[in-house]
Formats: structure tokens, sequence, C-alpha cells
């Protein structure tokens, strides 16, 4: 993951001369952080063991929902991330230590 | 380079460290609860401190957290970070011309270094290019030294501390969860930053890879989140020309 870091970050620094790419490669690019993120987030949500979640005594949902509703409030202020994390988690300890959720 | 004298000694290697230091304690927070999230995924201690130490990409260590719960192969955790970490290829591209005049070691640990706010800020810095004389290299070099530099030790630093500080927190607070948050919000800021795409394009990828991410979830491995943006990619690429097409017909 180290080397996947170097790469990534240094990727048009390590040669030496110009490379033309493909417009489509270009374009795919901007797409595919998203689409990475959402891939690995919402299965974590809504799932358990593969399988949807049946019940909405689910901690997770409502601490999502609450990180989402913190994100579009502050929207674009200072430290977004951390925030939605905090916000989300104030949620989510008390649902799961407090009622077992 | 953070021992070439020129850098260290240049005002704009203050400047660097000046900006830097107004979004440590934000990173060292998210750096100390990836730290947490990392251990609890049930990954060896070993590896735990091995990633802390030489990783450095929160949205990839984040991502890969949930994969290493679920004992997927190491390919597919590669896969998977290589997509997360693919704006840092777009950063790239745009910091080369800022850097060729600079042997290729330095380029690719200046490149390692230049995580997503380092890049912004230094961008927003220099934003009318790289410098044609030596002395503009250097103040832009010596900025970016100093402000990758201090994110790397932050970042380090604070997820080393999560590491060690997790095992004080027992297993079924959940505090892993806290790492999905966190990636939840780095996604919204992908959906809603300023990027040259539209809002419409960046919904359609992140909900088409999580329909198909849920669909495909029986596939072994974890397939499913390979599947998922290899299919957003490709529906996008295949829907953005005609959006395109038909904006201008309107226009």
């Amino acid at each position: 993951m180290a080397l996947m870091t170097l790469l990534t970050r240094a990727f048009f620094l390590i040669p030496e001369r110009e490379i033309r790419w493909p417009g489509w490669v270009l374009r795919g690019l901007q797409f595919a952080p998203i689409a990475a993120v959402s891939a690995v987030i919402v299965p974590e949500v809504i799932m358990t063991d593969g399988v949807l979640i049946s019940s909405l005594r689910d901690a997770r949902l409502y601490a999502a929902l609450a990180g989402v509703i913190y994100f579009f409030v502050r929207r674009g202020n200072g430290q977004v991330v951390m925030g939605t994390m905090l916000v989300g988690m104030s949620v989510f300890l008390p649902l799961r230590l407090g009622l077992g959720w | 380079m953070f021992l070439r004298k020129s850098y260290y000694q240049h005002p704009s290697f203050r400047a660097g460290l000046n900006d830097m230091a107004a979004i440590v304690p934000g990173i060292a927070a998210w750096g100390l609860m990836t730290g947490v999230a990392m251990a609890k995924s049930g990954m060896p201690w070993s590896e735990s401190v091995l990633m802390a130490l030489i990783v450095f990409a929160g949205s990839a260590q984040l991502a890969a957290i949930p994969l290493f719960a679920a004992d997927a192969p190491m390919w597919v955790i590669l896969a998977t970070s290589f997509c997360v970490n693919l704006r840092f290829l777009v950063f790239s591209a745009h910091l080369r011309e800022y850097m060729m005049m600079l042997p290729r070691a330095e380029r690719m640990l200046s490149g390692y270094l230049t995580a997503d706010l380092t890049y912004v800020q230094f961008v927003q810095r220099f934003a009318q290019g790289p410098g044609a004389d030596r002395e503009r290299m250097l103040e832009q070099q010596a900025y970016l030294a100093a402000h990758g530099g201090l994110n790397w030790l932050s970042w380090v630093l604070s997820n080393l501390a999560g590491v060690f500080l997790a095992s004080w927190i027992p297993q079924h607070w959940g505090l892993g969860f806290a790492g999905m948050l966190g990636l939840m919000g780095i996604g919204l800021s992908l959906l809603s930053g300023q990027q040259n795409l539209g809002h419409a394009m960046r919904l359609l990828a992140a909900v088409s890879a999580a329909v198909v991410a849920v669909l495909a979830v029986s596939l072994p491995l974890k397939l499913n989140i390979v599947v998922a943006i290899v299919a957003a990619v490709a529906l996008c690429l295949i829907v953005e020309p005609a959006l395109a097409a038909r904006q201008r017909r309107e226009a």
C-alpha cells in the first residue's frame, strides 16, 4: 500500500519524458475515487455479513445519517471530514453502548 | 530534500510550516481515529504499526480496513487503494511542470509527501505556475518540503498513537466504525468538491458503485468492490458524452 501511495502520487513525476494518454483514461480517472469510496462504504453501513440489514435498530444507520446531515450543514467549512466522524460517533456510541443497537 | 540548507533556510519554508500548522490539529485527530480503526480491524499489531509508518494515505487506509477485516486477498486491497488514490495521478500530472528540473529521486520523494491538502495549498499559493528562474523554484520547493514534511510527521505520529491507544478500548464499542464515517466525509467532499465535473456525474458514479457493490456482495474475495468501481467508471464514461452533447444542444 505504501508502494501504491508512491506510485500514484509520483506517477507523472517518474518518467523523464512527457507521456500522452488517451482522453478516456483521463476522464475515467475523475470518476474512480468517488466510485471506490462509495463501493467500500455503502455495504459497510447497510449490510451485515452479506445480507441487507432488516432492522432499523442499527446504530450505524443513525450515525451515518447524522454525519451526512452535519456535512451538508457545515458544507465546505474547515475540517468537515473530522466533524463528520465526530458527530457520527457521538450518535453511534450512545446507541451502541446504551441501547445495544 | 529537507537536508538541503537552501530549502530550510528559505523564508518560504517557514510559510509552508505555518500554513500546515493551521491544519495539524485536524490531521492529528483524524490520524488518531484512523489508527484506532486500523488496530480494531483485526489486522496484526505489527502490520498496523507498519501501515501507520509508511502508507501515509488516510483515505486508502480507511478503505482498506473493512477489506482486511474480511480477509480480502492482497491484490483486491491494492486495487482498491490504487483507485482511492487515483486523484493523486491528476495532482502529479499538474505538479510535473513545477518539478521537472529536479532529479528523479527528489521528484518521487516530493510526490510521495504531497497529499491532498499540501497539493491544494501549494497550487493555490503558486497558481501562476512554475518559476522560470532558480530563486522562484527554490521558493516553491522549500514551501512544498515544509508543508508536506510536517503533514507526514503529524499523520504518522498521530496514526501510531491511535494504534497504541486502541488496545485500551474494548472491541464492542465498535470504534472501527469511526473510520467508515471519516471515509464517508471524504466521499461527501469528493461529491461536492469543486472539480471540472458536474455534480450529476459524480453522483451517478457514487450511486452506481454503491448499487453494484451491494448487489454483487456475494462475490468472493471482496471482488464486489472491484466490480463496482469498474462498472461505475464505465457507466460514467458512456453517459458523460451523451449528457455533454445534450447540454450543448440546450445551450
